[in-house]
């Protein structure tokens, strides 16, 4: 059995020594690879198939990621809705949470699991339907179960909008006030996020709402991440800055996407990344563990 | 601003209409468009000079990106204010019918925040729009097809995984015999105009903006006739 360490102490220790640090790429890829379907529910395989996102963890550990994002993206209630599983959110998330612990808290493991948090899917009242205080508690209820699981950080991830980045910031707050926020947008549509968030605007934002690190993930590739990320360094010298790019943009082969963002390409933008000061890189959409092992070699964080 | 609109020239009331639209300012939307009418001109005048156009402006800032989603829903929601005014009279007048769009995200997906701006800008260019929501499957579409006797057919698909179901409809919508008459568009992150023709849609549409000039020339193509 783990032990629990206070809340945080895992994320405070990685990020103590200095350098780059690797986080994980992706899970609804390599849940496809291993054989999910089309409208099949990702969050069932928390407890249904628990060997295959072990394994999937346990992938991107050996690649070299220290940080692993646990199979939470759409497990808020809003979303696990279509599967009609939003009664389920605590089960699932705790699940999800226990599997990326049992693979980075494993003896002689010093990775962290993060506790994916990803958008409603709604857009948030007045401008939509959603109000603010039922996205609160939406986001309240999932991370009220990860932190059950032992999750070390809050990774809300994926936004475009900062009023439901605050919503989700509250919601998490109030479920485990001791656990650091981390929180990246997507950076997708002209440079901004698809509500017109500027990448500085967010660094500032989101740094004033107490994540310990901001960012970018998802979007349109590496390339394109890059001057977001300089625009946040620029505007927030001292946060510790993050980077997931998607492997490029998906290219249709028949009715399958691929990602054609080849392991040295992603490897080569993480040694860019990096040189523009960002902390923490990583992979999302078309990243598999052999993207995450060239990167671990290209930024030098030690692979294992 | 002036509170007397009964002292602008007509231009001028035409500008201002489109700017207050812009600013998503329903309330001058719906002042101005009864001040259009009461002056003489007819509702689909007051649609397309005044309404359409302004929401013509959002859209191409819409699509380089001078505009985003929030100031896009904010302009759609005064253009509705504005159109709500219009409909009954429109109706009345028996000006032309611009068309029925029946729109949704297909089966499995969730997705709808790009779907609902298409169907809020193909309300701003005055085509009838029936919007069938999130996770639609094939009855569900073919039955509003044909209650709403559709001219265009909008899906939409955020997932690679839930985007082949859009070749499914188009199947069914052959078995049906509904196929031929109807414009069978397509939107979504990861598609592509290769795909669309690879499932037999008609066109491809990028964004918002894309599929309203591309609604409006596939009308005019199959009227015969330009539309406004």
């Amino acid at each position: 059995m783990e032990r629990r360490l206070p809340d945080g102490a895992r994320w405070r220790a990685l990020l103590e020594s200095a350098g780059p640090v690797l986080a994980d790429g992706a899970m609804g890829t390599m849940l496809f690879e291993a054989g999910l379907m089309s409208g099949d529910s990702p969050e069932r395989w928390n407890v249904e198939r628990p060997d295959v996102i072990r394994g999937i963890h346990r992938a991107y550990r050996d690649a070299g990621s220290r940080i692993l994002l646990t199979n939470t993206f759409g497990e808020n209630r809003f979303r696990l809705a279509l599967h009609g599983l939003d009664t389920r959110v605590a089960e699932l998330n705790e699940a999800a949470a226990r599997l990326a612990g049992e693979v980075a808290h494993a003896p002689g493991c010093d990775a962290v699991v993060a506790g994916d948090i990803g958008p409603s899917g709604a857009i948030l009242a007045p401008l939509g339907d959603l109000e603010r205080a039922d996205a609160v508690k939406g986001f309240a209820e999932q991370a009220a179960a990860l932190y059950a699981g032992g999750v070390d950080v809050f990774w809300i991830e994926t936004m475009s909008a900062l009023e439901e980045v605050e919503a989700a910031v509250e919601g998490a707050r109030q479920a485990a006030p001791g656990v650091p926020i981390v929180v990246t947008m997507s950076f997708d549509t002209h440079g901004c996020t698809m509500m017109g968030v500027r990448p500085e605007q967010a660094a500032k934002e989101l740094t004033a709402l107490g994540a310990v690190a901001v960012g970018g993930n998802c979007g349109l590739g590496p390339a394109e991440l890059l001057p977001a990320m300089i625009a946040m360094r620029a505007a927030a010298p001292d946060a510790v800055l993050i980077a997931k790019p998607n492997a490029g943009l998906p290219v249709l082969e028949g009715d399958r996407a691929v990602y054609r963002g080849s392991p040295e390409e992603m490897a080569d933008y993480a040694r860019r990344l990096t040189a523009a000061g960002v902390r923490i890189v990583g992979g999302c959409c078309g990243s598999a563990p052999e993207h995450l092992r060239a990167m671990a070699a290209a930024i030098g964080d030690r692979p294992r | 601003m002036s509170s007397d609109l009964t002292q602008l020239p007509l231009e001028e009331l035409l500008e201002q209409i489109q700017d207050n639209l812009y600013g998503g300012n329903a309330e001058p939307v719906v002042a101005g468009v009864h001040e259009l009418l009461r002056r003489g001109l007819t509702p689909y005048e007051a649609l397309t000079q005044g309404l359409i156009a302004g929401m013509d402006v959002v859209g191409e800032d819409f699509r380089t990106g001078k505009l985003f989603v929030p100031q896009v829903l904010m302009a759609a929601k005064a253009m509705k204010a504005g159109m709500e005014v219009l409909r009954p009279l429109l109706a009345e007048t028996g000006a032309p019918r611009i068309g029925t769009l029946v729109i949704g995200t297909v089966k499995g997906d969730i997705h709808d925040i790009g779907k609902n701006l298409v169907g809020m800008m193909m309300e701003g260019a005055g085509f009838q729009v029936i919007n069938l929501g999130i996770n639609t499957d094939v009855e569900k579409f073919l039955h509003a097809v044909r209650e709403h006797a559709a001219d265009i057919l909008g899906m939409s698909a955020l997932l690679t995984t839930t985007m082949p179901y859009m070749r499914v409809v188009i199947q069914a919508l052959k078995e049906a015999g509904l196929r031929e008459k109807l414009i069978v568009l397509v939107g979504g992150a990861p598609l592509n105009a290769d795909f669309a023709k690879s499932i037999g849609a008609d066109a491809y549409c990028r964004d918002a903006a894309k599929a309203v000039a591309t609604a409006k020339r596939l009308m005019a193509e199959k009227n015969g006739a330009p539309i406004a």
